[in-house]
């Protein structure tokens, strides 16, 4: 159990002018699975090599329990890093790829051995030992690569990218077996993705990158619900933003006028709500309910998007289809935003 | 895959393989015959009389032809040790990495190949000649770096520049030293160039001549030196013997080698670069 302490990370590459990681700080608790998201590029990557030892920062600091790593060899850190295309060492059996790292902390060859089964039983692949890496399928191979990883006990593991090379029903398997060994070995786990999804499924807190620098940290909820500003709530699928003023608790705009939620910011700003946030109502009876015409729908199988227009302003809805059965394109529909729903974001 | 090969290709494959054993093993004939005979004189087609006599002078303590055979491993394995040691960082680097003048630096390590030797070695002459390296063991090895470096560091380059540094992270990240990682994870994934630029360097290395006599003031003398003596007296025999034994580490490489140089490993992929 290792609590990660991210303070002010900033890497400036040679010959760069911007920086690639800007002042990044993060407190990350003893045991927790948390994310580093952002699009590629982010420096969500640099940050992971940062606390592996495989890049120097150019200023600040990562703490394991309060005390400073920066000093340390990558090997003497106790972190050990997954690597996107899992680098199972080609020559080697996967038996000797998963003893890779007691093999280099001198543990008696028949303890390895006892290891190295106990760990393939973990991750289900019990009799694949003398098989070589090439052998393998790709989920194969990501199981044990994260063996290797795990069988060393570290105290920070990092994974880069651990789903995006699995096809849809491997990667709800490896998110499952990713999961459950990280809270059975209670394991602080950092892994960095550019799929929000992943982000959302796995981590307990995800931490969003833009540009090198963070734009929040909190758990995958509140991402959805109370994003700090527009790129944020883009980048986790946000499609309305409408701008206007909200003075004593209520939203102006072109577009009519809407509650807020107690505690929302007082002047000009951005409103958001999430597209399946907005509800089809039969009247107007609702609180924050208002007149829309309907511009395209597309039926999408399991939901139904459609395009409103309100007032001056086009936006997102989605739908239960059997809910919209029948709605003509043009028709006048009245729609309600729940004042639960609705965010103001900072400008 | 023989099967699927049309005619065409596989009466071009023989014809090839026909041209390749008349060029390279047929001159040979003649040698391994010299090496038996006791006078053979045009026009006979073989020699009128067989003997071991050039055999037996060759393993003789006099003629000092073991003393030669084994300057000449000890030179071209300590040649080759010295490639190995300048060419895989030298090959890692221009395989890896990019900097300014590398286009320069691939230019003066191919220099070697296409300056003639001769020309290198007259200026290289009189530097050792002050450093106290002409006519010793130790300048010889050190000259034959000349044109093995070149070839070594062109393997080495091949080679990295298919290599995925990322792999000694991992290692790292496993806990293993620089040491280690050096040791169980870079070297087996490059050992496929350093067999067969090692090899490739020790047959450079083996069959010089020209450094070997100006620099070692014909005080060092290797087996090419020796041959070229008895081939110029006249003495066909044993010149035929000498010479079988001359080209046998060739033939052993050669076979050593025919897996690594066609195929999957691509050891000698530095070459299709320049």
């Amino acid at each position: 159990m290792t609590h990660v302490s991210i303070q002010s990370l900033t890497k400036v590459y040679p010959g760069a002018t911007e920086p690639s990681l800007n002042k990044l700080s993060l407190e990350i608790e003893s045991g927790e699975l948390t994310a580093l998201l952002g699009p590629s590029g982010c420096g969500k990557t640099t940050t992971m090599k940062m606390i592996a030892g495989l890049l120097a920062p150019t200023s600040g600091d990562v703490t394991f329990d309060g005390r400073s790593i920066l000093a340390d060899k990558p090997e003497h850190r106790g972190v050990v890093m997954v690597f996107q295309n899992y680098l199972l060492f080609p020559y080697m059996s996967v038996a000797d790829n998963v003893g890779f790292g007691l093999k280099m902390r001198k543990v008696d060859k028949s303890e390895i051995d006892r290891r190295v089964a106990d760990i393939l039983a973990l991750v289900k692949l019990p009799d694949l030992g003398k098989r070589r890496p090439s052998e393998l399928s790709g989920g194969q191979q990501q199981r044990v690569a994260l063996a290797r990883a795990l069988i060393v006990q570290p105290k920070v593991l990092l994974l880069d990218e651990p789903l995006s090379n699995l096809d849809a029903h491997l990667r709800i398997e490896m998110r499952d077996l990713i999961r459950s060994l990280q809270q059975e070995m209670g394991i602080t786990t950092i892994f960095v993705t550019h799929d929000q999804e992943e982000a959302v499924v796995l981590a307990d807190k995800v931490a969003l990158i833009l540009d090198g620098t963070m734009k929040q940290y909190d758990s995958p909820d509140v991402f959805y619900k109370r994003p700090v500003d527009e790129a944020t709530a883009r980048f986790f699928g946000g499609q309305n933003f409408v701008k206007g003023h909200s003075r004593s608790g209520f939203f102006e705009s072109g577009f009519g006028s809407l509650k807020l939620p107690e505690q929302s910011i007082e002047g000009e700003g951005t409103l958001t709500f999430r597209p399946e946030n907005v509800r089809i109502a039969a009247d107007h009876l609702q609180e924050n309910t208002l007149t829309a015409t309907l511009v395209d729908q597309i039926y999408l199988g399991t939901q139904t998007r459609l395009k409103l227009m309100i007032g001056d302003q086009e936006i997102e809805a989605i739908s239960n289809p059997n809910d919209v059965e029948g709605l003509i394109n043009g028709q006048q529909l009245a729609v309600t935003i729940p004042s639960d729903a609705v965010w103001m974001l900072t400008s | 895959m023989v099967g699927k090969d049309s005619i065409g290709i596989r009466s071009f494959r023989f014809l090839t393989g026909a041209v390749l054993i008349i060029w390279l093993v047929l001159p040979l004939i003649p040698l391994a015959i010299w090496s038996f005979a006791k006078g053979w004189f045009f026009p006979s087609l073989l020699p009128a009389n067989w003997s071991m006599r050039a055999w037996e002078y060759t393993f003789s303590d006099t003629a000092g032809v073991i003393d030669s055979l084994w300057l000449t491993i000890g030179i071209s394995l300590a040649a080759t040790g010295l490639s190995i040691l300048i060419g895989v960082p030298a090959g890692r680097a221009l395989g890896m990495y990019k900097f300014r003048g590398k286009e320069f630096v691939e230019l003066l390590i191919l220099a070697p190949i296409i300056v003639p030797g001769i020309a290198v070695v007259l200026g290289i002459h009189s530097v050792f000649i002050s450093m106290g390296l002409n006519n010793t063991v130790s300048g010889v090895i050190l000259v034959h770096l000349i044109p093995t470096l070149p070839y070594m560091i062109l393997v080495m380059s091949g080679i990295f520049s298919n290599y995925d540094p990322a792999f000694e992270s991992q290692a790292r990240s496993l806990g293993a030293s620089s040491f280690k990682t050096f040791w169980y994870v870079t070297l087996p994934s490059i050992m496929p160039g350093i067999i067969v630029g090692g090899l490739f360097a020790f047959l450079v290395s083996w069959s010089q001549y020209i450094l070997t006599l100006l620099i070692g003031g014909g005080r060092v003398v290797t087996l090419p030196l020796l041959l070229f003596n008895f081939a110029t007296s006249g003495r066909n025999d044993i010149t035929g013997a000498i010479g079988m034994i001359y080209i046998l580490p060739g033939i052993v490489i050669l076979l050593l080698t025919a897996r690594h140089l066609s195929g999957r490993s691509g050891a000698v992929g530095g070459f299709g670069q320049i």
